[in-house]
């Protein structure tokens, strides 16, 4: 079936160049984060780099994923989850929890289960934002991002109060939980993020040949017989799991899937999500896993790499929202 | 009209007494009266209360201003210091002068922060040139991303210079820290804002427009630079004293733009009262919800100014639709 598509669809064959291209890069970067610099006990070296390795390669899928999910949904390619607030809503029912249960509790819950509640709570909340955001009146794209963006800032400042008024004197750890840093991956959440994850993954599988058909914009998909509440809804509950296994093991980070999503879209040159996701996903392997090797190798700079997406995604933006009112 | 704000200065005036009496050192009248004016409680009033309620008061009033002011400048709903870049580019002029050349008073500091206050200000109205259409909303939005945009530099910097913690302070607004002696700067921006209050007629007009002013005989570009060196002088004092309050200068020119239209010679004194108001109360409950600790005030406006600017927003498109 993909040699068919090859010989037929010139745009499957860019975007199958393009993604061989990708891989090959994606293992050179792999390769040298690997090895580069490496002194000492091998077997030493090769484990600790592997565990943050594979961080690295679960938030890259996880932010790639659901980034490019997103936009297909809301039908823009300006909004992502975390403009929208995702992630600071992820921390915020963090912080509630551990409020309400307190942080011993906390400490002495097993952390799996932990996890499960805390997703689960993120489910809730994000579907009831969401419909009441999405579902209903129409409402402009910039007045969307405005709201996102302060909802973000809402909720990072309650879970601030919370942790304020929750105990002074830990209030300094409780705060690690505001600060990005791909240097410190939680591995106690590794394994069960990484189950977690290649679920959502299958399921977006499932879901890629209906995906296809939601870009079409809402009208012309009805139309065409597919259940699209439903496809959306599963395509929203898709991005609040990959948010929260993305941010429980990095904490939150604006615009990196707006980066890696705006990316592959222009090197594709097609809207297949077949290819489209692969694509975004390995730009975001290849942006962190080569990213964070330059920045420890060559700079000799510890965990500067989210400041640098930042200030690169940040650009994105401005250029982005420029290019689309220029348009109109 | 004169009534109204009269019960309004005497609301603020209720809200500084209480203020001066919230803390962990016991100040009272009768302690007062008792301690003797070498007392304790009278040098814990002198030396700590009194310049932490002017501080408040300054910096929330000028805030505020400069909020109001560059609102009627951009002719836009939904900007002020701290959402087009103008608190971030202050931050990082401070972060360079800091850096380089430490030993600069604190005067030289808060001007050089000025000045990149500025600059970025203007960057960002660069920026809207360029887009041709311009929607209402997309202004504060381009603002946001070039506030984070230039906040990551400064992170960046900060991080290579390991002044990390000294970034974080400006970021947070913090009352705690004002003594005697740590606030005064805040007069001088203060004193731009009144300045801001006797030119308002200007602004009001240039407010209507490039086109509008010139017709009435002003120097369009002349007025505007002139705000934007006022707006940029208060935010950068304000940094320098106390950090970032943010969305202070959105919400409460807001509400009073609600309450009483666009008139700015008329808005200005409410904006002022409303606004050292405003910071004085969120200031009250950060130092009671959890006594004997305190939770800083960027915390605590950041809920409240977040949840404001929310409804705001959904509100004014709800009427529009």
């Amino acid at each position: 079936m993909l040699a068919k598509a090859v010989s037929h669809d010139p745009a499957a064959r860019r975007a199958h160049i393009v993604l061989i291209i990708l891989i090959v890069i994606a293992v050179i970067a792999t390769f040298c984060f690997m090895t580069l610099g490496a002194r000492g006990s091998w077997s030493f070296v090769l484990k600790l780099r592997g565990t943050k390795l594979a961080g690295l390669v679960l938030v890259a899928s996880a932010i790639a994923t659901s980034t490019v999910l997103f936009q297909t949904v809301t039908n823009n390619r300006i909004l992502t989850p975390s403009i929208m607030g995702f992630d600071a809503l992820y921390i915020l029912l963090q912080t509630m929890l551990i409020a309400s249960l307190g942080s011993v509790a906390v400490s002495r819950m097993d952390s799996t289960l932990l996890y499960g509640i805390e997703v689960v709570l993120m489910l809730v909340f994000s579907g009831l934002l969401f419909r009441w955001l999405f579902i209903g009146h129409e409402r402009s794209l910039h007045l969307l991002v405005l709201v996102g963006i302060i909802f973000g800032t809402f909720f990072r400042s309650l879970s601030g109060f919370v942790q304020r008024i929750l105990d002074p004197n830990e209030f300094q750890v409780l705060q690690d939980m505001f600060f990005s840093s791909f240097n410190i991956v939680d591995r106690s959440l590794l394994g069960f993020s990484a189950v977690i994850l290649i679920g959502a993954l299958i399921w977006t599988y499932l879901l890629i040949g209906r995906l296809d058909v939601v870009n079409l914009g809402r009208a012309t998909a009805i139309n065409l017989g597919l259940n699209y509440r439903s496809t959306v809804m599963q395509a929203l509950i898709i991005c609040a799991v990959m948010v929260s296994v993305s941010t429980a093991l990095v904490g939150p980070v604006t615009f990196f899937g707006l980066l890696v999503a705006s990316l592959a879209h222009r090197l594709v040159g097609t809207d297949k999500h077949i290819y489209l996701i692969p694509t975004a996903i390995l730009l975001g392997i290849i942006a962190l896993v080569g990213g964070q090797t330059v920045l420890e190798r060559v700079f000799a700079f510890n965990t500067a790499l989210s400041i640098i997406v930042e200030f690169l995604g940040g650009l994105t933006f401005i250029y982005l929202i420029m290019r689309r009112s220029r348009a109109r | 009209m004169r009534f109204p704000l009269f019960l309004a200065i005497a609301g603020l005036i209720i809200l500084a007494g209480i203020s001066l009496f919230v803390g962990v050192t016991n100040v009272s009248i009768q302690t007062l009266i008792t301690g003797g004016f070498d007392g304790r409680a009278m040098q814990v009033l002198m030396v700590s209360r009194v310049p932490r309620t002017l501080a408040l008061i300054l910096a929330g009033a000028s805030m505020a201003i400069s909020g109001l002011l560059m609102q009627m400048m951009i002719r836009n709903r939904f900007v002020e210091p701290g959402t087009v870049g103008t608190s971030e580019s202050a931050a990082l002029g401070l972060l360079l002068i800091t850096i380089f050349f430490p030993a600069s008073p604190v005067f030289v500091k808060m001007l050089v922060g000025a000045m990149a206050a500025l600059m970025g200000t203007a960057l960002f109205l660069r920026i809207l040139r360029a887009v041709p259409l311009r929607d209402v909303l997309m202004v504060p939005l381009v603002g946001i991303m070039l506030s984070g945009v230039i906040a990551a530099i400064t992170t960046f910097i900060a991080y290579r210079y390991n002044m990390m913690a000294t970034v974080l302070g400006w970021g947070a607004g913090d009352f705690s820290g004002v003594l005697r002696g740590r606030y005064e700067l805040l007069y001088i921006g203060f004193a731009f804002a009144i300045l801001a209050f006797v030119a308002a007629d200007r602004f009001t007009v240039a407010g209507m427009g490039r086109d509008f002013t010139v017709n009435l005989g002003l120097n369009y570009r002349r007025v505007v630079i002139f705000g934007l060196v006022i707006v940029s002088l208060i935010s950068s004092t304000v940094l320098v004293s106390v950090g970032m309050i943010p969305f202070l200068g959105l919400v409460v020119p807001n509400l009073v733009s609600m309450m009483m239209g666009d008139n700015m010679r008329r808005a200005v004194p409410w904006v002022a009262l409303l606004g050292a108001g405003f910071v004085l109360v969120c200031d009250i409950f950060g130092r009671i919800v959890r006594f004997p600790y305190e939770i800083p005030i960027g915390t605590v406006v950041g809920v409240v100014g977040s949840a404001l600017f929310l409804y705001l927003l959904l509100r004014k498109n709800r009427r529009v639709s």
